[in-house]
Order: structure tokens, then C-alpha cells, then sequence
């Protein structure tokens, strides 16, 4: 078991020759191998983004209401009210392809923990799921464990699972993507940070014992995966939701007290990463006592305990005082409570185990010389314009095939297994509204959340990728009259080494800073989640479609004023912002003609957002009475979708737009909406006013889409259609 | 009325209980930790949903062997009312207050959907704003919510009326077999029970969560009104 530390160690450890070259001068000697586990955890593209930092700083950060920014274990913003909402997403793709059920309910643990330990109670969950071809077998085995380790975890912290999105692409065949979203709720006075402060104040451990689970979890999450990926297993955490459930609660309860300096939840990379981060941000040194760590097995090593990523732990640096206060209300709550060490001015990290010193590493080199790269980069290749394009089938069959299909059918078996209303305070259930509205309990406040990223526009254009990510988490939280605020981001790409890889990568934060700029919408936290590529056989590797996941986070000041998505009686349904029928990249154009190619619909931000703030304005007016964005499938799929909501039919006019039916009934342009209003042509005339494009498409009423052929389609039956895949594909 | 709700560690609905009790009787209810043991000038108890002890056992098993059910069971021998909710129904099948035991559903999922119960009684204090044959809407989130009693315990509930809510399509018509009225399987579509003296029921689905039109409705407002009618001192 004893192993040598040396250059080919280093490099099992995933660092290169010249990152272990920098560890020994920094370290003046050779390091020990607990020594060379921190430095090479710290080191990862998980824990230290150096093949993104360069790229992340360019994204704007910073508004009125944005009380912290990405640093911390999670973004802050102002919701009024003297209530602040704190949020972001983080990725767990390698576990959940080892091990769906426990890589996907370990990342719903892990990102409830980035928002509590900031003093928040969990209020909202959300993720973001990509899953292979749904014809293999594998896929849907990943399918089963994932949603199945989402609600399993989820349900039983009691946090509502109330959105998210599904896409499926065979690019993501070998490597599923799995990103988890909470969002919090803290009084603005209360947010806890990670900073310690305070030499001589002790350092505590509390939550789930520490075992052998996980060890190198991040390093593993930070190289692509080969045929041996499924002997990797043994690096997957293992969750228990209710012992989470007892920490949040313990937590809330401490964090109601004076106690606490600093706190962090040990994440990725555990107790090092914890106690690093937690030192090196307050300027301060540390000393850990590995003996006093509750240890779940015996004879574990201090390489074991430092890089173990056991789950259900948090660090915390508490007032020397207050120390009995905070172990009677872990001891209250059945939770271990360890005091494994305190604050010094050395400036180094210190972990003794049995008498010996294991490691001994000063935190500035640490973090400071943390190697940064600035990737050779190709720039993306421009996709062709789309040439002709013919429907071969009727619209009516055309639409019912859609929203049949992958990637547009009902969710509903899914939603299904999540609990979405525990709380009592979920407005807008999955499927309800564009965005989930979850209300402020006490207050008149909602929440309107979402996720979003469409990940073949990012293939075939990065940039214009990223800001349509960007633009339609902010449409669709607009859809609900709520104002947007900030998002939260899960940057998932493949293999940064490559240079047409890094040329996504940097493209697509172009295309988000574009937008969030423009929208004033900017990036609060996030996660980078790189190497999702899968070696084939013949020794190829398959890189994931770029996939810039966004989680955005709107508000409404008055939640009565909230709409949804489905079809009101007796209504003009109006079409906002402008149709050139842009069928390049759209679902129209890959599930009826079988093709992926042409570029995807432009986005003009100025557009975006002069024909959202109409929106929002005439929704809080109390003009509009249901509202929804327009996106994968067009105006067409965009009625069916309110008509299936509530099973109001409307009647559909014929376009009379120069444009080819098919373009204009399933083209995906940007920047639209549906929206239900009483008195068209004085909602049209404010639009006109306001220099916003809008025409009256069909009215509301029946239980049937009626077609401009004529051609009738029940409610019923599209919802038949809507709803057979998930149930079908899960029961095979 | 005075109410009191149990918290058992890994209870997660007892705020959602809080809400709706506090809508009917204009005040917090009382948290009771379960290592409590006073449950002295209480009108109701409530046993609220979640995941008491991981569910790691059987559902409800280790909860109805903590301190507080000593006082609990005391509670309902001398004519107390209990509400067990979910989980809370799951405890009160463990601790033999109420008949029957609640199985993994049937298609061995968690089913988080509304459903619809048809009430079977109308005289109890948790039924009594409703008719009998009266459809309401319920959401349900659990994974463990199919019914199941011997015969005889099933012959003597239907006998007694001892059933208070049935799965049923909106229209009312209970059909056992039929997955889209009778989601988890429970035998004879028994969604909630009652004590033989009808003060002690239980239920799977959530009236709690349905409290509030804000939240897509009120139907279950009758039950917590009906209970403050019913228990005003």
C-alpha cells in the first residue's frame, strides 16, 4: 500500500510533469503523498478551472441587486423585501454515468448543500438532464437511475422538485449530462460565508462520518472517460438524503445563533478542499487533527480521510465560546460533532494523523500558483445556410409527430417521481408556466426559475449558442411577469486540450456575456464541467454537443400577478416579435426530414429584450392572461403546448406571410412570444407603439386546434400523443 | 382549537401542515419534538408527511417506537383527535392505532400527481363540510401508499364505515383496477381510514398542500375547517 512519490505517481493523480515540477519547488522537497493528494485535487479542472478561469472572468457579474457574485459557495441577489435568493447549478455528469441512481442524487445533495451552508433553507429544486439515444437499452437504464436518484433524494429532503429539461442526443451516449439547480431563500442580514477569520477559533466537523467513498472523485471528473469507465465506480459518493435533511435543519437552527464565523459544505474534493478554501480566503492558517475526524471505518489513512468525498459533511470555524451551544444542537439533531482542529497564523495547512505531520503546505503557493492555462483555441466553423427545405407530410401530421418526439414530449413521467409541492408554496407546477413560480412564504414575493440551453444551436454556433441560452431563460421568466435577475451557469463541454473544444468553450461565453450584458442579466455562480467525452473503441472519442446549461432566477413582486402557460377561453391569441420562418437547426428540420445542419435562428438582443419588457409590462397591466415563449417547434408546437395545458382549443388563421407554411408554423426564431389577451387591437396598438411586432395568429375556445386547412385536432388527442413516449420508452 | 404537530427527525410536510392549520385557526400550531412527552390541553395532534428516520425501515416503523407515541397512543385512549398525514398515516399503521399497512405503490415508483378522493363518510369531524359521495382534489407524493388489510380487517372496515376517502375519477366512480383513479394500487381504492370512534384518521394524499387558491385550489380546506368547527372549545 505504501506508494512512492514521484513524477509517474503525480501523473495517476492526473497531474503533468510540469504541475508536479511546481508542487516540489513550492514545497522544496518532495511531497508526501497526502501532500501530493491536495495538491493534485486542488489542481484538477474540477476544483481549480484552469483551462477556464482565463475564459470566466469575461462574464459580467455584478448588478445593483446582486449581493454576491461567483466566489462564493453560491450567487446572492436582493429580491426585496429584506429576503435575498440564493442559487446555482452544478454538474454531477461522471458519477451518473458510473452510477446513475447515486451519482444523480449525490448531485442534488451536493448543490443543496453550496445553498444552505450560505444560511439559506433549500426552497426549489430544478435540473437539467441530457441522456443518449433513447433506442439503447444503456440510456434508458440512465434514464431509470437518474430520475429515480433525483426524487429519491429530493423527496425526502422535502425540497420541491419543480422544473428543469430533458434533451436527448446520441452525442451524450457515453456521457450523460446531469446538472442540478437549488435556490434558497435567506433573510439579506444573513448569509454566512466561507472566509475564516479568527486565529486560535476552533474548526468543527459536523454531519455523516467520513469513509473510503469517493476518494479522487474530482480528479476522476476531470479526464474523459475510456472503456474501463464502469471500474470507476468505486469513486461514485453514496448519498443519504435523510441524514442531509437532519444537517440542513441543524444547520438553520445554528445559523439562527451568533456561533458561527465560517462554514462550508465539503464538496468536491472534501475536507481538503473545505479547509483550503476556507483558510486561504480568510488569510489565515489552519491545523487539522485527522484523529479527532468521525471516522465510519478503521485504519483509514490521512490520504484516505483528506480526499474522501463522503457525503452529508460541512466544515465550520465557530466562535470558541459558542461551541457548546452549537454541539447541543447537533447532538439534538443525532449528528456527529467534531471540533478536528483550529485557525493559526502560520499561513500552511497542517494535518496531523496519530502524531505525525502528513502534510504541511502553504496556502498562498497553494492557490496562487495554481496553474492557469490559456488553450490554443480553433475558431468555430460556420455552418452553411440552410438551402431549400420541403414538408413531406400535412402540418396536423407534422405537428402530432413533434410533439410525440424525444425531445418535445410530455415530461410527465418524470415530474411524476419528483415531489413538486412539499412546502406548500409551489404557484406553478412543472409543465404550468415557462418558468416555476415557488411564492415567499409571509411576503407577496414569488420566484419565477427556469433552465435552459439548446444544445444543437450551440454545436452548429457556439456563440449564438450561448447568448440563446442566455436569452431564453430570461423570455421565459418573463413569460410569467416575473423580472429577471441573474443566472446561475453548468458549462459543460468536452476535452479543453482539443482546440476546436476550446474554441465552443470560449465561443459560447462570448455569445452568454452578449446577452447577459445586454439583458442585464448577469452570472452570480456557476460550474465548469469539462472532459465529457467518452473514448470509443477504436480509439476515437466522442465529445457531448457543447451544452452552456443556464439556470435563470426572476422575481415578482406581487405573486397574484403571475400567469401561466395554458390556453384561456374566448381570447385572441397574439403572436409577438418578429417570423422569418427559421428552420436551420430546429427540431422541424431533424425529427420530419432527418437532418442537422443550416445554422440556428439569430438572436438579436435588442429584439429580445424591447418585445420581453412589452410582455412584461402588459402581463402586470393585467392585459395578458396566459403566455408563452416560442421555442423548439415553433408558433405550432408553441399553441398545441398551451392547448394541451388546459385543453381550451383555438382556432388558427391562415399566416399570410410570404412565408412557406411549414417556416412559419414550426421556424424557431428568437425573441417570441404567444400570448392570450382580450382586446386585440388595442394590444396591437400598443405593441405598434412601442415598436414591437404583433399580430393576432388565431382565438381561443372549444376543446379542438383547428387548423388554417381546417383540419381538427382534439385536445385529447394531442395530449395522447404528447404524453405515449416516456411511458412507452420506460416500460420496454 | 388547539393543535399540535409531531416532528420526528426526517418530517418534511410539517410546514405545509403549519400553513393550513394556521389558515383555519388564525395561529401556529405547536411544534412538538418527538423526544417531547406533553401533549397536555391539545385538541388535535397531527402527524405530518416526510421520511421519519430515512424511511430506512419500513415506512413509519422506527417513528412509532419514539418517546413521544407513548404519549400519543395515551392522547387517543382518552378521546383525543389525530391526523396522520403520509407518513404520519404510514406511523399510526406501525403504532397499531389505526388497521392495515401501506406497500410500495403498485407500479413501484414515487407518484407525485394529484388524485381525487370520493368521501365515504360525512358525519366525522374531519369530514363533516363535505358530503357523502362529494369528489375532491388531493395532491399525493409518496412511494409507499398501497393500501392493504386482511379480509376480515377490510369486511369490518367497509361494515363500520370506517373508510373515509376512496380514490375516485373526477366523476366519482371508484374502480379499483383502474391505475389512472386508483394511481397506487390500494385495495378497494382505500385512500384514508378512520378509528373505530372516527377521532383518529389517516390519509396518503395531502389536503394540506391544497389550502390556498394561489397554489391551483382549496379543496382541502373542508377537512381543516370542518376540524376547528368540529374541536372548538
Amino acid at each position: 500500500m505504501k506508494k512512492t512519490v514521484d513524477e509517474s505517481l503525480a501523473r495517476e493523480f492526473g497531474l503533468t510533469a510540469e504541475e508536479y515540477a511546481r508542487v516540489v519547488s513550492i514545497m522544496g522537497r518532495t511531497p508526501s503523498l497526502t501532500e501530493l493528494g491536495v495538491f493534485s485535487v486542488m489542481w484538477s479542472e474540477h476544483c481549480s478551472y484552469k483551462s477556464s478561469r482565463k475564459w470566466l472572468r469575461t462574464l459580467p457579474t455584478t448588478a445593483p441587486w446582486v449581493i454576491h457574485g461567483p466566489g462564493e459557495n453560491a450567487g446572492v441577489v436582493d429580491i426585496g423585501q429584506g429576503y435575498a435568493a440564493i442559487f446555482k447549478m452544478e454538474s454531477h455528469n461522471h458519477p451518473s454515468f458510473i452510477e446513475p441512481y447515486q451519482g444523480a442524487a449525490t448531485g442534488v445533495g451536493g448543490i443543496l448543500r453550496d445553498v444552505f451552508t450560505m444560511g439559506a433553507r433549500p426552497i426549489a429544486n430544478l435540473n437539467a438532464l441530457r441522456f443518449g439515444n433513447p433506442e439503447t437499452p444503456r440510456t434508458r437504464q440512465i434514464i431509470d437511475g437518474v430520475v429515480r436518484g433525483i426524487g429519491g433524494y429530493g423527496n425526502c429532503v422535502g425540497v420541491p422538485t419543480v422544473g428543469g429539461e430533458i434533451n436527448f442526443h446520441p452525442a451524450y451516449d457515453g456521457n450523460p449530462l446531469v446538472n442540478a439547480m437549488t435556490v434558497g431563500l435567506a433573510r439579506k442580514d444573513r448569509i454566512f460565508l466561507s472566509a475564516a477569520a479568527g486565529v486560535g477559533n476552533p474548526v468543527v466537523y459536523v454531519g455523516s462520518r467520513t469513509g473510503r467513498d469517493g476518494i479522487h472523485g474530482a480528479t476522476m471528473s476531470s479526464a474523459e472517460f475510456d472503456e474501463n469507465a464502469l471500474a470507476k465506480r468505486p469513486t461514485v459518493q453514496v448519498g443519504d438524503p435523510f441524514i442531509e435533511k437532519l444537517l440542513i435543519e441543524a444547520c438553520l437552527e445554528l445559523m439562527a445563533t451568533d456561533a458561527i464565523v465560517a462554514i462550508q459544505d465539503m464538496g468536491a474534493a472534501g475536507l481538503t478542499s473545505s479547509a483550503v478554501e476556507m483558510a486561504g480566503k480568510g488569510g489565515v492558517g489552519i491545523e487539522l487533527d485527522l484523529d479527532a475526524v468521525p471516522q465510519r471505518e478503521p485504519g483509514m489513512t490521512a490520504y484516505e480521510m483528506m480526499l474522501s468525498e463522503s457525503q452529508e459533511r460541512m466544515l465550520m470555524v465557530l466562535k470558541p465560546d459558542r461551541t457548546d451551544v452549537a454541539r447541543k444542537i447537533f447532538e439534538k439533531w443525532e449528528l456527529d460533532f467534531a471540533i478536528i482542529g483550529h485557525l493559526t497564523e502560520t499561513g500552511h495547512i497542517v494535518v496531523k494523523h496519530k502524531g505525525q505531520v502528513e502534510a504541511d503546505i502553504p496556502l498562498d503557493p497553494l492557490a496562487d500558483q495554481a496553474p492557469v492555462y490559456d488553450r490554443p483555441a480553433s475558431q468555430p466553423v460556420v455552418p452553411e445556410p440552410l438551402g431549400p427545405v420541403h414538408a413531406p407530410l400535412s402540418l396536423d401530421e407534422m405537428l402530432i409527430k413533434l410533439i410525440g418526439s424525444p425531445d418535445l414530449a410530455s415530461r410527465a413521467w418524470v415530474w411524476n417521481q419528483y415531489d413538486s409541492t412539499v412546502g406548500g408554496q409551489t404557484v406553478r407546477r412543472p409543465g404550468a408556466a415557462d418558468a416555476a413560480i415557488v411564492k415567499i412564504e409571509d411576503t407577496s414575493l414569488a420566484l419565477a426559475i427556469t433552465t435552459d440551453c439548446t444544445p444543437r444551436y450551440c454545436h452548429a454556433d457556439p456563440k449564438t449558442g450561448g447568448a440563446q441560452a442566455v436569452a431564453e431563460a430570461w423570455r421565459n421568466i418573463t413569460a410569467t411577469g416575473a423580472r429577471p435577475l441573474a443566472v446561475t451557469d453548468n458549462l459543460n463541454f468536452g476535452n479543453p486540450e482539443k482546440p476546436e473544444i476550446m474554441g465552443q468553450f470560449i465561443a459560447a461565453i462570448e455569445g452568454m456575456g452578449d446577452a447577459c450584458r445586454a439583458l442585464d442579466f448577469p452570472v452570480v455562480s456557476g460550474n465548469v464541467s469539462l472532459y465529457n467525452e467518452t473514448r470509443q473503441p477504436d480509439g476515437s472519442t466522442l465529445a457531448i454537443l457543447p451544452t452552456p446549461a443556464i439556470g435563470g432566477l426572476g422575481v415578482l413582486d406581487d405573486v397574484e400577478k403571475a400567469i401561466g402557460l395554458g390556453m384561456q377561453d374566448g381570447k385572441a391569441v397574439v403572436l409577438i416579435g418578429e417570423t422569418r420562418g427559421e428552420l436551420g437547426q430546429s427540431i422541424w428540420l431533424r425529427e420530419i426530414l432527418g437532418r442537422e445542419d443550416g445554422p440556428p435562428p439569430p438572436v438579436d438582443l435588442a429584439a429580445e429584450k424591447r418585445n420581453g419588457d412589452f410582455v412584461r409590462k402588459e402581463i402586470l397591466n393585467g392585459t395578458v392572461s396566459a403566455c408563452h415563449d416560442i421555442s423548439d417547434g415553433g408558433i405550432m408546437v408553441a399553441v398545441a403546448e398551451m392547448v394541451m395545458a388546459t385543453g381550451t382549443g383555438c382556432e388558427l388563421e391562415s399566416p399570410d406571410s410570404g412565408i412557406r407554411p411549414e417556416a412559419f408554423w414550426f421556424g424557431e426564431d428568437q425573441a417570441r412570444y404567444l400570448v392570450c389577451v382580450e382586446n386585440a387591437a388595442d394590444f396591437c396598438a400598443k405593441a405598434a407603439e412601442a415598436g414591437v411586432p404583433a399580430r393576432v395568429i388565431g382565438h381561443s375556445g372549444g376543446n379542438e386546434l383547428i387548423l388554417p386547412s381546417g383540419v381538427t385536432i382534439s385536445a385529447a388527442r394531442l395530449v395522447s400523443a404528447h404524453e405515449a413516449f416516456f411511458p412507452a420508452l420506460m416500460t420496454r | 382549537m388547539k393543535a399540535a404537530i409531531v416532528v420526528f427527525p426526517g418530517t418534511n410536510r410539517e410546514r405545509d401542515m403549519a400553513i393550513a392549520l394556521r389558515r383555519v385557526t388564525g395561529h401556529m400550531p405547536r411544534m412538538v419534538w418527538h423526544h417531547e412527552t406533553d401533549l397536555t390541553g391539545l385538541d388535535l395532534v397531527v402527524l405530518a408527511g416526510g421520511f421519519s428516520y430515512g424511511d430506512y425501515l419500513r415506512c413509519g416503523a422506527m417513528a412509532a417506537h419514539s418517546p413521544v407515541m407513548t404519549e400519543i397512543r395515551s392522547f387517543a385512549q382518552k378521546g383525543g383527535h389525530i391526523l396522520g398525514v403520509c407518513n404520519g398515516f404510514q406511523i399510526l399503521t406501525e403504532a397499531g392505532l389505526l388497521p392495515g399497512a401501506l406497500l410500495r405503490n403498485a407500479n413501484l415508483r414515487f407518484l407525485s400527481q394529484d388524485c381525487h378522493l370520493r368521501v365515504e363518510r360525512a358525519d366525522t369531524p374531519f369530514t363533516h363540510k363535505w358530503k357523502k359521495g362529494d369528489v375532491f382534489r388531493a395532491p399525493m407524493a409518496h412511494g409507499d401508499g398501497n393500501y392493504t388489510a386482511d379480509q376480515n380487517t377490510l369486511d369490518r372496515l367497509d361494515g363500520e364505515g370506517l373508510v373515509a376517502f376512496r380514490y375516485a375519477a373526477p366523476n366519482g366512480q371508484v374502480v379499483a383496477e383502474e391505475t389512472a383513479s386508483n394511481p397506487n394500487g390500494s385495495v378497494n381504492s382505500i385512500a384514508g381510514i378512520l378509528s373505530e370512534n372516527t377521532r383518529i384518521c389517516g390519509m396518503m394524499p395531502h389536503p394540506e398542500d391544497l389550502v390556498d387558491p394561489l397554489m391551483g385550489g382549496v379543496d382541502g380546506l373542508p377537512l381543516f375547517e370542518g376540524l376547528v368547527e368540529a374541536l372548538v372549545r
